[in-house]
């Protein structure tokens, strides 16, 4: 019994990200935390190699950093940047509303009907906000506008 | 009641929180460099007198550690989640646990090396 239950909690798998069916844009907003999340870690892992190698002295670290300045790795890396201001603001939602904030206090089902998901959707307004302003200031970074 | 795998999900939270604060730290030196001028001359980030700077510097050297540490386990339980969300079979779950915290060792072990001995090679202990 145990074991049927088990294999009901999923079945939509993986179209379950795809569509967010009712519930709407924070279904969406998991969705890409989670692709978000994937990203990251791949790039964390040969990051870890990529400076790894500093130990192999300048001259391999300074190949190795002009292979990796091709316009190829330098747009992927501002993706990543792209990736990990949304992945970590919306884990800023995700904390808050999981330690119970932003919620409101359980009450009784009274008609019309409010759920927390939209009780707590200002809060994803504002890391979104938040998070578009980290890019924008990347970005402006990574354009070169800030050194002239 | 708490089990092992909330505790688990506590030090996930924990570890995000961790990543927050020093991978801020870190982005905003490597991506805002310019904007908060915290290049240096000239101004690259990955030229290797200021990546040498850096890594001999113990906060920068321990927060690489902590860096490593905390964003390992996160990124891996994630990946875990994720994968066992996929409702394996009990065996199945064992191998790809196991699998994720060999590899998880195996990584803070590479980048760990990496950086504690740049650190005790070149550093102000030398």
């Amino acid at each position: 019994m145990m074991q049927e239950s088990k294999f009901l909690q999923n079945k939509l798998g993986l179209m379950g990200w795809i569509s967010g069916g009712r519930y709407g844009i924070e279904r969406y907003a998991y969705t890409l935390h989670r692709l978000t999340g994937l990203a990251i870690l791949a790039y964390f892992l040969l990051h870890i190699f990529v400076t790894t190698s500093r130990l192999l002295g300048q001259s391999v670290w300074e190949t190795v950093m002009g292979f990796l300045k091709s316009p190829v790795f330098k747009y992927g890396e501002f993706l990543v940047y792209l990736a990990f201001a949304y992945h970590a603001l919306n884990g800023v939602r995700l904390v808050l509303t999981e330690l119970g904030f932003f919620l409101g206090v359980p009450k009784q089902p009274l008609y019309p009907y409010t759920h927390s998901v939209r009780r707590q959707r200002p809060l994803l307004i504002l890391v979104m906000a938040a998070a578009a302003v980290i890019v924008l200031l990347g970005g402006y970074d990574f354009l070169g506008l800030a050194g002239k | 009641m708490r089990t092992r795998e909330s505790t688990f999900w506590t030090w996930h939270l924990l570890a995000g929180l961790i990543i927050l604060v020093v991978l801020g730290i870190h982005m905003s030196i490597m991506h805002l460099s310019k904007l908060l001028g915290t290049g240096g001359q000239p101004n690259d980030v990955v030229e290797w007198t200021l990546v040498k700077m850096r890594s001999i510097d113990f906060a920068f050297a321990l927060m690489y550690v902590v860096l490593l540490g905390a964003a390992l386990y996160h990124g891996l339980y994630g990946l875990r989640t994720i994968i066992l969300e996929l409702t394996l079979s009990e065996r199945a779950e064992k191998v790809v646990s196991a699998f994720i915290v060999f590899v998880g060792f195996v990584l803070f072990i590479v980048g760990g090396y990496g950086t504690i001995a740049f650190y005790v090679l070149n550093g102000p202990v030398r």
